[in-house]
């Protein structure tokens, strides 16, 4: 497998892990994610999981000791040794775990349209359907947690009907409503706060997807399974 | 013991009279969240902070405020050991002119107000003892965006009270400080009863040395302030000419930058390849470029994901020195390495241990 390993500044480092044709890549990328979360080590400070990269931010000071001990590590800097432990996991083989996804399937209770989804029936007329049958078309289809981004909380959905993709809007809303149901290109998501935002906006959802007093703050995960139902 | 005695008594109530343009509590942030798209946040000159909590005896990770561009007006209603350290915005004790970057005494019903940024555009202020508010999600920095940590989340405002002091923060008071403050408040007592005309009476007592803001040496350029700067990954897309501005040119700070990323002004930066990029994660620090040629530098607000193309990123040993950029002024990139990033920023770290331990050999 091929692993392409690019620096993000001084304390931060992308991998990108080729991927198999037609594969999801974002569920690679969260084992991968997972798995170098069950490593446990010092030096690794978050992990980042995205739909073909895993970004891992690492502690220098850490890797600085390690470099001062070892023979071997003491002409290298923090970044070559946190790509060599890297190249170290894949090449033990933490990617072929046989961990699945702990994938839930979650129902998201959704009102479309009218208040709760100002931008439904343009989106629609985009789409060539009438409102309900874009409503119909959109709580048919089976969607998974892609990856958490942009806010708190906040799900890119991959598995948007082609038919249904939107543009972004020219100019964004100054505020989106916390629990908004969006669409943007290909994916579909939901705002878990009031935030400004670009998203055609087609329906609304009471589920909270964040709340800090929650002993798990963050609703969704990456590859969790999601249905709108209309209500 | 009876120093002891004394820390465990000494807290009290910081009040909030006039709020400041955006005066927020900030620690050294919270990791392990970014997964759930949740920032790191935290002070965005971390030095500062750093060095305000190690000249007054806490952890250099305790919360202080961080005053942004014009500062609050606080009542303090204990005495208090605290420091400032970072822009310089002509703060006063009741009216005479606070030291900064060393410790001082302050005694109880002080008042503590900071004015403009003169220089610089934030200024932190540890309490010996640190501030009582919770922990959420590990950090009591304040993201406000996410109502995260702080003061219920939020900046401050006219009328707010924070609890510090002794027991407020996450450790023990510190035996050090304890010291400090007993000795500089008699000090201070023997200064307020003084007979007059044997100099100024000054209604704070400072210890007699100081840290050296060593983090900002060699930042200002004859052009501005110099940012160190390392190829970003997708410095390679962009075209000759918006290689060579990137290290050549003047940026300057527009006004709409905050804690989220630094909009730079100055020539716009020209990207050869159209392909978009898919989200992956981005940290402080990136100089990504929207469409538009306007590079934004990301700060510690910013999210944990993103998809513009980052032709550079800032070097962490240079992040203070963008922290204190305020709109207006005119900054340069410098190359520098990766590897050579990395042993600036070992260099940096190291200067913070043995100033903290030069400080903490330090007795009254």
């Amino acid at each position: 497998m091929t692993v392409q390993l690019t620096p993000l500044g001084d304390r931060a480092v992308v991998v990108q892990l080729e991927q198999a044709a037609g594969a999801d890549g974002w569920r690679q990328m969260a084992d991968f994610a997972w798995a170098l979360r069950q490593q446990a080590e010092g030096w690794i400070v978050d992990v980042v999981p995205a739909y073909e990269t895993v970004t891992v931010l690492y502690d220098p000071s850490v890797l600085w000791q390690e470099i001062g001990k070892g023979s071997e590590t003491q002409d290298l800097v923090p970044y070559e040794l946190a790509e060599r432990k890297l190249r170290g996991f894949i090449a033990r083989g933490i990617l072929d775990s046989d961990r699945e996804i702990q994938s839930r399937q979650i129902d998201i209770p959704t009102y479309y349209g009218g208040r709760y989804g100002p931008d439904l029936l343009e989106s629609a007329a985009r789409s060539d359907l009438t409102a309900d049958q874009f409503i119909e078309e959109h709580a048919k289809a089976d969607y998974t947690v892609a990856m958490i981004g942009f806010m708190p909380g906040f799900p890119y959905l991959s598995g948007l009907p082609q038919q249904l993709e939107q543009p972004r809007k020219s100019v964004p809303r100054a505020v989106v409503p916390a629990g908004s149901v969006g669409i943007a290109g290909k994916q579909t998501g939901i705002y878990p706060l009031a935030t400004p935002g670009g998203w055609q906006l087609i329906g609304y959802t009471p589920i909270v997807l964040f709340d800090k007093e929650r002993s798990e703050p963050v609703l969704l995960r990456a590859g969790d399974r999601i249905r709108f139902i209309p209500m | 013991m009876e120093v002891e005695a004394e820390a465990e008594g000494l807290s009290g109530r910081m009040k909030v009279v006039k709020a400041g343009l955006l005066t927020t509590l900030q620690d050294l942030g919270r990791d392990g969240f970014r997964s759930s798209g949740i920032s790191s946040g935290g002070a965005m000159d971390r030095y500062a902070l750093r060095i305000a909590n190690l000249l007054v005896g806490n952890e250099e990770g305790e919360a202080g405020l961080e005053i942004t561009l014009v500062g609050p007006e606080l009542e303090i209603d204990t005495d208090l050991l605290i420091a400032a350290c970072g822009a310089y915005m002509e703060p006063t004790v009741d009216g005479e002119e606070l030291p900064m970057w060393r410790p001082v005494f302050v005694p109880r019903g002080a008042v503590l107000r900071f004015g403009r940024a003169v220089s610089g555009c934030r200024v932190y202020l540890a309490a010996a003892g640190g501030f009582g508010v919770p922990r959420e999600l590990g950090s009591r920095s304040t993201d406000v965006r996410a109502a995260l940590g702080g003061l219920a989340g939020r900046r401050l405002a006219a009328g707010d009270a924070l609890s510090c002091g002794a027991g407020q923060g996450s450790a023990a008071p510190s035996r050090w400080a304890a010291a400090w403050l007993a000795a500089l408040s008699r000090l201070g007592e023997a200064a307020a009863t003084a007979p007059q005309g044997a100099g100024r009476r000054l209604p704070w007592a400072a210890a007699p040395w100081f840290a050296p803001p060593a983090a900002y040496g060699g930042g200002d350029g004859e052009d501005g302030i110099v940012l160190r700067a390392m190829p970003g990954s997708e410095y390679g897309q962009f075209s000759v000419a918006a290689r060579e501005a990137l290290f050549r040119e003047r940026y300057i700070i527009a006004p709409a930058s905050d804690r989220m990323g630094c909009r730079l002004i100055g020539t716009p930066l020209t990207r050869l390849s159209r392909a978009e990029l898919l989200s992956h994660g981005v940290t402080p620090g990136a100089v990504q470029v929207p469409p538009g040629g306007g590079p934004i530098i990301l700060a510690a607000d910013c999210q944990t994901t993103g998809g513009y193309p980052k032709i550079a990123h800032v070097a962490t040993v240079d992040m203070p020195l963008l922290a204190q950029a305020k709109p207006g002024d005119a900054i340069r990139f410098q190359p520098v390495t990766l590897a050579e990033a990395q042993r600036l920023d070992r260099q940096r770290e190291q200067d913070i241990r043995m100033l903290a331990a030069a400080i903490r050999s330090r007795q009254p």
